[in-house]
């Protein structure tokens, strides 16, 4: 039955009061920040010491405010003050607010009402609209928040819930991605120029882009000029966040009309269009703020002892090596990241987080870890975020390092740090690693085993550090261009330039960097867990020895697409990699393998060789570590894969184990053969004639997939 | 610089000619143009005329998204004579799959 009552006007829809010449009446409280209401716009905003605050308006890229009103006193519950404010031009507003802390301020208080303040649930900033355009230094009120509009015609997209199992993630930068000339796009650098390179990223295979950060940020936090090269040096990742509900206008080539949300939702529908899930890198272990020297942007001077760590004397902690430390256990931060990420999950349709520095989220309000961290907690039994993937880089520049122990409640993955490490010192030769790559091939059951092996996010590279290519160019680091002395960016990389350092003609050693490159890729596509590329390795970018190129807006951080025919024979092995991960879920379960034979197939589910079969060497001197994986393949039968890993400097015969009856070891890859024979397509691969010996080459990688003949 | 919008018919075709400045301030307007050409019998197009649009804001780009909604997905929605500025921003939105860019009103 329907009503026959149509409510026509709402009686909260008449304004009160006049303050300062505009019609308001008394707000909402929740939610906080600024919510279209029927006939004005309700702002909240708390503080838990402030005595008074006023909303502050500007006409679009005024100087001066238009307008300032204050809060009366009566519409203000507890430390939330809210107004709706009627009569407003919404496209054509800018607001902030003007807060007065007491008159005798606690240690850690930096109220200051000389300052205007963004709004720190702003769901659209405007000030660095187009990336790079030098700013008004003098703009006093330079972060500005925005009224926006929730009306994007998603055309029934929704997040995609791909079995986490099934995840290639490939890491990317939004601006870097696009912006070399050799793109092609029509927009560079923007997320309508990642839309139009779906193709490739389909191509690839991958099916989760995770990109680093796209919250509103300023390039030209810390921006100089690098007096040795005459660079402009920009805040090119972005791992300082201005505006945590706002998407980077600057990344939007329509950020100068104000349209970045619109414009960040095509992509995500586009991508979701394209079976490829959106991973955001969000950070919350700081802010833009940084230390007592920082500037004023909102929390400072909203509520300093609400939103940071600070010591008994009211200074910064800084496990975050920024300045500051975002205090995200104490109950009201924590409700703002939880909001935050509810936000972006509904309103977004984003698929799931990697939080920078993870390790903070589980630091007490006086920084010590904790065993029970609420926020968390709170992530990890989320309604909204219930599809989410939620990946912790579990470390901190604290010292606390969580690989293995970060509060997870059955629910949380990690960037495991140690399967990177190991991988490395593996396929340099080092001594002592085969148990240890044994243990990373397996889904790191010393580090997981009560949880999924999906907890490990695997990655041999990722953008803070050496890329692939130069992983096998360079012993050291190189990054004089940074103008910090190389004194910045990681010294134990596990690198080996494999005889030469930085470029060279030297054909064996071009030869073999090539190969290692395809040691590590096959190796993170056949290992269980959830693998993650950095993207431009699979076509062997290089930033010329520099492992923290954080700050280069140039091609040295820019994808060159050129890559694609020079290296053309790396990009076409990993998509055929990525194929053959996608054709076999042995290697992509939930469990970890045990050695038992789990599926009736007659097999371990995984099995250990050597030279001589069912034989491994553990010893320390080992460099060789073979194994099989058997189970149950898609289409009902049993799959057997072998694969064998060498990085010792002599090519070994190795014994394969016997297959059941009727079939035959077939050959998917050889990192030692030459393109074309080093790779082959799955499901067509050739049958090796030697059924009981085969080689593997000196630093190389092979492997093997059990099918019946002429199947 | 001021806005107007104006609706006419021609068989199952309905014609909306929008002349001057579509800012905020005259979103409304053009959604009740939109609300009286959904309203006032079966139409197989809506065609608007943008001729004259000298500036159109984000207000109006989500005044095509109401046109849209509105409509329902058997209407066409035709969009002649869009300034670059409007189709390039209609195109990077990814509201370009929802209308069509005409150089001409159909007849």
């Amino acid at each position: 039955m329907t009503s026959p009552l149509v409510l026509r006007d709402r009686i909260d829809s008449f304004p009160t009061d006049q303050v300062a010449g505009y019609n308001v009446r008394p707000g909402r409280t929740f939610p906080f920040g600024a919510t279209l209401v029927p006939g004005g716009v309700n702002f909240s905003i708390f503080s838990s010491g402030a005595e008074a605050v006023s909303l502050v308006l500007f006409r679009r890229d005024e100087k001066t405010p238009v307008a300032e009103l204050p809060f009366p006193d009566e519409y203000r519950i507890g430390g939330v003050w809210a107004m709706t404010v009627f009569g407003l031009d919404f496209e054509d507003i800018e607001y902030g607010y003007r807060v007065f802390g007491p008159a005798e301020p606690e240690p850690g208080d930096r109220y200051d009402a000389g300052q205007i303040l963004a709004d720190p649930y702003a769901k659209a900033m405007s000030g660095r609209n187009v990336w790079g355009v030098p700013p008004d230094w003098n703009d006093p009120y330079p972060y500005r928040s925005r009224l926006t509009f929730d009306d994007f015609d998603w055309d029934g997209d929704r997040p995609l819930r791909i079995p986490p199992e099934d995840l290639v993630i490939y890491e990317t930068h939004v601006r870097g991605f696009t912006r070399h000339s050799s793109s092609g796009v029509s927009q560079p650098g923007t997320y309508a120029g990642l839309v139009e390179k779906i193709p490739y990223l389909r191509e690839l295979g991958v099916n989760c882009v995770e990109l680093m950060p796209v919250f509103e940020f300023d390039e030209f936090e810390n921006s100089r000029i690098n007096e040795a090269t005459g660079e402009q040096l920009f805040n090119y990742w972005g791992y300082s966040t201005v505006g945590f509900f706002a998407p980077k206008a600057g990344y939007a080539a329509t950020g100068r009309y104000g349209m970045q949300r619109d414009e960040f939702k095509n992509m995500v529908k586009e991508l979701h269009r394209a079976g490829i899930q959106v991973v955001l890198d969000v950070v919350f272990n700081h802010t833009a703020e940084g230390n007592e020297n920082g500037p004023t942007i909102h929390f400072r001077g909203l509520d300093n002892r609400t939103y940071y760590m600070l010591t008994p004397e009211g200074y910064y902690y800084n496990f975050s090596g920024t300045g500051n430390t975002f205090n995200c256990n104490n109950p009201v931060v924590r409700d703002y990241v939880h909001w935050c990420l509810r936000y972006w999950a509904s309103e977004y349709h984003v698929d799931g987080f990697r939080f920078d520095l993870a390790a903070i989220l589980a630091r007490g309000l006086d920084g010590a870890p904790m065993q029970n961290p609420p926020l968390p907690e709170a992530l990890a039994y989320d309604p909204l975020l219930r599809d989410c993937l939620l990946i912790a880089e579990a470390w901190d520049a604290g010292g606390l390092y969580q690989v293995g122990s970060f509060p997870n409640y059955f629910r949380w993955s990690e960037w495991n740090g140690k399967y990177r490490d190991t991988v490395r010192r593996f396929l340099k030769g080092d001594a002592g690693t085969a148990g240890d790559l044994a243990t990373r091939l397996v889904g790191s059951p010393d580090l997981y085993k009560h949880r999924s092996a999906l907890a490990s996010v695997n990655f041999i590279t990722c953008h803070d550090g050496f890329t692939l290519a130069d992983l096998v160019s360079y012993n050291d680091k190189h990054n004089e261009a940074n103008d910090e002395d190389n004194r910045d960016g990681a010294n134990d990389n596990n690198s080996w330039n494999c005889g030469v350092e930085g470029p060279t003609d030297d054909e064996g050693v071009r030869r073999l960097r090539l190969r290692q490159m395809k040691n590590a890729l096959l190796l993170l596509l056949v290992s269980q867990g959830i693998p993650m590329i950095l993207s431009g390795d699979e076509v062997g970018r290089s930033q010329q020895g520099n492992n923290n190129a954080y700050n280069h807006d140039t091609p040295l951080s820019w994808f060159d697409w050129s890559l694609q025919e020079g290296n053309g024979d790396l990009l076409r092995f990993v998509s055929r990699c990525i194929e053959f991960r996608m054709a076999h879920t042995i290697l992509r379960g939930h469990h970890h393998p045990t050695g038992d034979d789990q599926y009736g197939c007659g097999y371990p589910d995984v099995s250990w060789h050597g030279v001589n079969a069912w034989q491994p060497d553990w010893s320390e001197t080992s460099r060789l570590v073979c194994l099989m994986r058997s189970g149950a393949a898609a289409n009902g039968g049993t799959d057997h894969i072998y694969v064998a890993a060498n990085a010792h400097w002599d090519d070994h015969d190795v014994e394969l184990p016997v297959l059941p009856d009727g079939m035959r070891w077939h050959l998917f890859a050889d990192t030692s053969a030459q393109t074309p024979a080093d790779v082959h397509d799955p499901g067509a691969e050739p049958v090796l004639t030697n059924q009981q010996w085969t080689t593997v080459g000196a630093r190389s990688a092979l492997v093997l997939v059990g099918r019946f003949s002429g199947v | 610089m001021g806005f107007s919008a104006t609706l006419s018919r021609n068989g199952r075709i309905a014609l909306i000619t929008l002349e001057g400045e579509l800012d905020a301030l005259h979103a409304d307007d053009f959604r009740n143009r939109v609300e009286q050409a959904a309203n006032g019998g079966q139409i197989d197009q809506l065609v608007l005329d943008m001729t004259d649009l000298t500036y159109m804001s984000s207000a109006g780009m989500r005044g095509l998204v109401f046109a849209r909604q509105k409509m329902g997905e058997d209407i066409r929605i035709v969009l002649v004579r869009a300034s670059d500025s409007v189709e390039q921003t209609i195109r990077l939105v990814g509201f370009h799959q929802s209308v069509v860019f005409s150089d001409e009103v159909p007849g």
